[in-house]
């Protein structure tokens, strides 16, 4: 038995991963991020309408559309997990808010002495703080959603059902409590506060669009809890080694359920901006989103077998879609051939990735 | 280390350890004693009982009889968790490793070091890495604690797992099989590992099948037989083929 050399270690026999073969550079979201840099480019010289204000306007707004959700959709992923139930889940919230936000403004309704009277000309008058009603209702929308997330958290992590059939369920569930709460007609936002709502959903600051704001916000604090977090640590350790996870002692069971509440949160925050955005919530609103969602995150790098991803991904997976299809209207396209367009992306960047990693 | 055994008192004692499930009877009667800064080698054939009593120890069954004690206390583990809290490790086959994240990362995998940033306690990442580079120094190990696991060699991923044992200072590091699916050279280098956790006066427990690391590292050799101690002798005064003779029945008692 040879005793090891008494020298400080060196690193003479282990290699240095070269730079280009490390991080960003050689991830699938680096690779999708080249891929739109050039996208970006032939689209310039392809339409003179693509880098006009208005174009990137509308871009920046259409894709924050989805990508809010597919952040949380990401941490889900992250952890090896799937959720179907985000399209649902948009709708739902959306439809809560307004619905909460219509009965409150009416006199008469369940509650809304406490917001508002009738005047003797038979106007309605705030009774207090303009604007109340608007977070009461909004709170109510992301309350709706919480507990959505909580049963998706609870039947996966704690009854230990597949997430692919849990959130499948769910996605049937919270659809048809749509159409029951709305007896299908969908609901829109209503009363003194609904201007507000409008300018929270739809507005822009200084030409930049709200959702983009909040968007930009949120990978932020996304980007800081996954890599700076314990939280962000272990979402990252259950993706790659559940039972590790559970050896190390990692509260795997509870982080399941913050991750499927931070996805139904995100996609009710998504839902309830959509629908100022469409102005009402309609019972059919976001149907299939919850494709577009987890197809932007896959694209942008998010690893379906868990242990992958991050909010730079699901952003670009997003723009790339959007840019899609903006740019095939702007040619005069056939707008019914983005779909095909966007499953042959899927296809592609995952393949690309593969072929990367048998090459190395 | 033959000093060892002189030298006081045991960190594990196991009397008269018995389990059953159902109608099986998995261990019947088995004492056991570990000193500190030994290594004890567990063989014995599949089913002879070997992972029944390491899962005992580390907490993952009880005891149908018998007492641990750890440290001269009488020890009840309910969840693994008990026995890392006064000092067990199991380093697992599989190594339970996130091949997805850095070397620092899992060896604080649980134990994660964070500062206060207001009212938020982020990760230190500085702190995990320089604490992490230590633990790979003092075992000898040419680990980068910035590498991913998925990038590491055998022998480095052994190094990963047991410095993340050093990390909570554990007084008994049971090993499970840990040169089964690595190279040579990288078999030199766990057991390189196990004479470091020796030196450090950890206790090692070494389950294995290989008869060869069993008689380069072990003080001492315990052979299991159809959930029995048959064995428990210093290396010096047995042979392999003994030894080989008393995990098939060959002989029976030693």
């Amino acid at each position: 038995m040879a005793m090891p050399l008494e020298s400080p270690i060196s690193f003479t026999n282990v290699g240095r991963i070269k730079w280009w073969r490390r991080g960003l550079f050689a991830s699938q979201t680096g690779y999708v991020l080249l891929a739109l840099v050039v996208l970006l480019i032939v689209m310039h010289f392809a339409s003179q309408y693509f880098f006009t204000q208005g174009n990137m306007q509308n871009v920046a707004k259409n894709f924050s559309f989805v990508a809010i959700a597919t952040l949380g959709v990401t941490f889900v992923i992250i952890t090896g997990g799937i959720d179907l139930s985000v399209g649902s889940m948009m709708c739902f919230s959306a439809m809560i808010t307004s619905m909460v936000m219509s009965g409150l403004s009416t006199p008469g309704m369940l509650g809304a002495a406490l917001f508002v009277h009738m005047a003797d000309d038979g106007k309605t008058v705030v009774a207090n703080m303009p604007g109340l009603i608007l977070i009461v209702s909004i709170l109510a929308g992301l309350g709706a959603a919480l507990i959505v997330g909580l049963v998706n958290g609870f039947c996966i992590a704690v009854l230990g059902l597949s997430p692919f059939v849990t959130t499948l369920g769910m996605l049937s569930i919270v659809r048809g409590l749509g159409y029951v709460v709305s007896n299908g007609r969908g609901s829109f936002p209503g009363g003194p506060d609904a201007d507000y709502f409008y300018a929270l959903t739809s507005g822009d600051v200084f030409g930049v669009p709200a959702p983009f704001i909040y968007l930009v916000i949120l990978a932020v604090v996304m980007a800081v809890v996954l890599h700076h977090t314990t939280f962000g640590r272990h979402v990252f350790a259950l993706g790659g080694n559940e039972k590790a996870a559970e050896l190390t002692g990692i509260p795997v069971a509870r982080v399941k359920i913050e991750v499927y509440v931070i996805c139904a949160l995100a996609a009710g925050l998504q839902g309830i901006i959509i629908s100022g955005w469409l102005g009402s919530a309609p019972a059919n609103m976001a149907t299939s989103y919850e494709l577009n969602v987890i197809a932007a995150a896959v694209i942008g790098g998010a690893n379906l077998a868990g242990g992958g991803g991050g909010p730079l991904g699901a952003i670009v997976g997003c723009v790339l879609l959007e840019v899609i299809r903006n740019g095939l209207v702007l040619a005069q396209v056939n707008s019914y051939w983005q779909q095909a367009l966007v499953g042959v992306i899927i296809i592609l960047a995952v393949l690309v990735d593969r072929i990367r990693s048998r090459v190395t | 280390m033959e000093t060892a055994a002189a030298a006081g008192q045991p960190v594990l004692k196991l009397t008269g350890i018995g389990k059953e499930f159902g109608a099986i009877r998995a261990l019947h009667d088995v004492d056991m004693q570990v000193f500190p800064g030994e290594v004890v080698g567990l063989m014995g054939d599949n089913g002879a009982g070997k992972s029944t009593l390491v899962k005992i120890i580390a907490g993952n069954f009880r005891p149908s009889h018998g007492e641990v004690h750890f440290d001269g206390n009488a020890v009840h583990f309910h969840r693994p968790i008990d026995a890392r809290a006064v000092g067990i490790e199991v380093v697992y086959q599989d190594l339970a490793l996130a091949d997805n994240l850095t070397a620092a990362a899992n060896v604080f995998l649980g134990r994660e070091l964070t500062r206060k940033f207001g009212p938020f306690a982020l990760l230190d990442h500085k702190a995990m890495a320089a604490r992490a580079l230590e633990l790979f120094g003092e075992l000898r190990s040419e680990t980068r604690p910035h590498d991913l696991v998925k990038q590491m060699s055998g022998g480095q991923r052994q190094a990963v797992a047991i410095a993340r044992t050093r990390l909570s200072n554990a007084r008994l590091v049971m090993m499970d099989e840990p040169t089964a699916a690595i190279s040579v050279r990288q078999v030199e280098q766990v057991l390189s590992l196990i004479h470091r956790l020796k030196e450090q006066g950890v206790a090692v427990m070494l389950i294995s099948h290989r008869m060869p690391d069993v008689f380069a590292v072990c003080d001492r050799v315990v052979v299991m037989r159809r959930g029995e101690k048959r064995a428990d002798k210093p290396i010096r005064d047995t042979s392999p083929e003994e030894v080989t003779a008393l995990i098939t029945g060959a002989k029976e008692a030693a």
